[in-house]
Parts: structure tokens; sequence; C-alpha cells
């Protein structure tokens, strides 16, 4: 096996007195997909956080790349990363949020731009060259100049996805990106997604409660329980075959 | 009891109208240094380090909690004798100094609520595009936070030029120790203080509808934003 994208090593994360996560060990693979299930309070959000460096661990490693992100070297000992280190290493990660966030005083096209100009400092001609085409590919082409408050839910989405695929990530974050929609809406949103996976190249992580979706696309699935991972290998052996008893009355849940 | 006179008017009022120039300065120049000065108070109140910060928000406190007419005093009459650092300045550099250090600490808390305002996944979505801190600034949180404040800056605009008169009591002599004056010389003060509060009624309606105006057009492009993140369950 090839060296692993991200790297979780014994990672914890308390908010105040509550144990959010208690040791994740992880391994994701470059372009591997991963989907991460699991009841809510359980902390597969706080995963993908973390990784997009918008929760600081309690105590841990997140390697990303081969570079540690929340800690950095300095006269040999490992000290807490600074924001400049931590604008280094997540540089190649982008990620899709359950509420789009999307800029309100930007429109279409210049949300998806903004970053390219603004933070790899490309030239504003081949960001919106990019920009327009992704928006395309994202089925947004005909709504370039609309901003964000005249779209459905739906389109939001797509255009967050955009705005993360430009900046060309090695890889991509998906947190809960259907629940904030419209049953009628989820349909698009999944579709871009799994176009996107099918391209291959980019490690996706996904926390989902699509399950049928999950075992569509994912190579992976993994069953957070209680801060800590319970059950994990190929979506058909998690979804079908486990004998885990918490997995079986979460997923019953889901099937009636 | 005197009579009103047309030819008084029109005597006193290129005398008040003089001193309506001197007002609408001094109101300029104190509400630019309060624009700038809160700024200041706003970058204090993000400061990380407590022992900076809260001696400084205590003096803001105390700044606010003072009558402006008190600093103003404080500033022309006993600041040229504090030893070391005390000069004596000049009335109108005092008044935009006192009144602008006062008005700052309110403009200030306007900017806050504005940059408050800010959804959460705003600065979260800043954050995964992997913005530095001084375009995150510029591009994503000022651009959304400002323009909703607008109204409220205006307003402060409009309550600084009815309290900038107070400079007169250091000498500074705007519209109303114009119109004061005119009135001491001829023993006629109906014309001009009657011209002073027209022209203040001229000047201050009109700019409190366009203020309106503003506020519901900040408020229906606000009303359209979508919700984002955690504020918006």
């Amino acid at each position: 096996m090839s060296e692993p994208i991200v790297r979780y090593n014994d990672v914890h994360k308390s908010f105040g007195d509550v144990q959010v996560l208690k040791g994740i060990d992880l391994d994701i693979q470059p372009a591997e997909k991963v989907a991460v299930i699991g009841p809510s309070g359980s902390g597969k959000t706080t995963i993908i956080r973390m990784l997009m460096t918008l929760e600081q661990p309690t105590s841990g490693s997140i390697i990303v790349d081969g570079k540690n992100l929340w800690h950095m070297e300095k006269d040999g000992d490992l000290v807490p990363a600074n924001e400049k280190h931590l604008r280094q290493v997540r540089g190649d990660i982008g990620m899709v949020f359950q509420h789009f966030n999307l800029f309100p005083h930007m429109t279409i096209l210049e949300n998806c731009m903004t970053a390219p100009i603004h933070v790899q400092k490309k030239d504003k001609e081949s960001a919106k060259k990019d920009s327009i085409e992704m928006l395309e590919k994202v089925g947004l082409g005909d709504k370039l100049d609309d901003y964000p408050a005249m779209l459905s839910g739906g389109q939001k989405q797509r255009v967050a996805m955009a705005r993360a695929l430009v900046m060309h990530p090695k890889i991509m974050l998906f947190d809960e990106v259907t629940s904030a929609l419209d049953p009628e809406l989820v349909g698009e949103v999944l579709e871009v997604i799994r176009d996107i996976a099918n391209e291959g190249e980019m490690a996706m992580v996904l926390v989902t409660h699509e399950m049928e979706f999950a075992r569509d696309i994912a190579d992976r699935i993994l069953f957070l329980d209680n801060g800590v991972i319970a059950e994990e290998g190929p979506p058909m052996d998690v979804l079908e075959n486990s004998t885990n008893e918490r997995l079986q009355s979460f997923l019953h849940r889901f099937r009636t | 009891m005197s009579n009103w006179s047309w030819s008084t008017f029109s005597d006193a009022f290129p005398v008040v109208l003089e001193g309506l120039g001197i007002t609408l300065g001094l109101t300029i120049a104190c509400y630019l240094f309060a624009l700038i000065f809160g700024f200041i108070w706003t970058l204090i109140r993000r400061m990380p380090i407590k022992v900076i910060r809260l001696p400084l928000l205590w003096v803001m406190e105390f700044i606010r909690s003072t009558p402006p007419l008190v600093q103003l005093f404080f500033i022309f009459y006993a600041w040229p004798m504090v030893p070391v650092v005390g000069m004596a300045l000049d009335p109108f550099v005092s008044a935009v100094i006192g009144l602008g250090i006062h008005y700052s600490t309110y403009i200030g808390e306007v900017y806050r609520s504005g940059i408050d305002a800010v959804d959460n996944g705003q600065w979260e979505a800043a954050r995964a595009l992997n913005y530095g801190t001084s375009k995150k600034w510029t591009k994503i949180i000022l651009p959304q936070a400002l323009p909703p404040t607008i109204p409220m800056l205006g307003n402060y605009l409009i309550i600084m030029f009815k309290e900038v008169p107070l400079a007169s009591t250091i000498g500074v002599l705007g519209i109303l120790a114009m119109a004061n004056d005119y009135g001491a010389q001829h023993w006629r003060y109906l014309e001009p203080l009657t011209i002073v509060a027209i022209l203040f009624l001229v000047l201050s309606y009109p700019s409190a509808i366009l203020i309106n105006k503003l506020e519901r057009k900040m408020n229906k492009r606000f009303d359209k934003k979508e919700p984002t993140g955690s504020k918006a369950v």
C-alpha cells in the first residue's frame, strides 16, 4: 500500500468536559473515498473539522501528506502550529459545508474566483476560466452573475462544490452536504459528488446520512459510535454483514 | 417684547450662515476622527493579550461614561498643565480630539456589532479556502460587516452635528455662538436663533430621511441573506 495522504494518530477531542472523540486511528489513502456514518453526536463531523483546522485536537496528531498538521518543529521540539504552518499544510484540503457558507456579497462566479486569485495568487483571467469551467461542470454555467440568495439550496451546494474544486485539492471533505436540503434537491447534489468521485484522483471523506449513496461510491465505510471507530471496512461488510449490535440498530432506523 | 422683523432676519442670516460653515467643518473633522479611532477600539477589543486589552477597555468605558463637555474642558484647559506630555492645543484641534474620541467609543461598538453579525460559517469558509488574515478581513469579513452599519454610522453623524455647538464653550464659534453674539450686539435674539433652528432642521431632517432609506435598502439586502452556519437553526 502507498503512503497514506492522511493519518490520524490516537486523536482525542473534548469540548469542555465532554469527550467527543476517544482515540481515532485512521489512514486515508490517496484517491480513497471514505464515508463516515454514525448517530448524531458520535463525533463524525468533528473528525473532518479537525482536518480542516476548524477544531483543534485535544491530543494526538494528524499527518497530512507527510506533514504534521497541528504541530511544527522548532529547535528540534514539536510545538503547537502557528497560523503560517497551518496555512501551508491545509492548502491541499477543501471542504463543503452543510449550510453552504457561500459569500453572499459576491456573485456565483466571484465566489469561485476569489480564492484562486487571493489565496493561490493565480492571474485573474485563468482563475475566471477555471471557475467558469467548474461551474459548467456542476451545471450552473448559466448562473454566473447571480447572487447566492437567488439560488435554490441544491444550486448553492453545487456552487460550494465548484468553489472548493477550483482550488484543486488533494483531499475533499463533505460535511453532511445534503442535510440542509429539501428532499427533492438532494439528488442533483449527490449526482455531482458521484461525478467527482468517478474522476478518481482526489481523496474524499464524506460525513453522510445517505446510506445508499455511501454504499455506491465509498471504498470504505467507518461507523463512528461513542467517540471511536466501532466498525470499518468495505461497504458491503459494514452495511450487510456486520455483527456489531449498535451498528445494526443504527442501520435499522434508516431501513424503516 | 420685540416683534419679528424681517430686516433683522436678512441682516443676521449671513452672519449665522458663516457660523454654519465652521459647525459643518468641525462636524466632518470630528466624524472622520471618530471613524478612524473607532477602528482602533475595535482592534483593541479583538486583542488576544488580556493585560493590554482590559485596561484599554476600561479607558474606553471611562470615556463613554463621562460627559463630552467635561472632556472638552479637560483637553483645552487642563491638558496644557499636565507635566511632560501636556501641551496647549488650538480650540478647533481640542474640539476635534475631544468630541472625536468621545464618539469613537460608540462608533467602535457599531463596527463590532457589524463584525459580530457576520455568520460563523463565513469565517469557516474563509479558513477552508485557506485565506490569510488580511485577505480574509478585506475580501470576506468587512465587505459583509460594514454595509449594515452604514445607517447606524449615519445616525452618529447627525447626533454629532447636533452636539458640536458644545465646542463654543472652548471658543470654537460655530453657528450657535455666532447667532448668540449677533443677539448680544443688536439685542435681538429671536431672528438669529430662529435661523439657527431652521438651518439645523433643513440639514438634519433630509439626512435622517436619507439614512432611513439607506437602512431600508440594507435590510432588504440582508433579508435575502442565506441561512448559513450554526446560527441559522
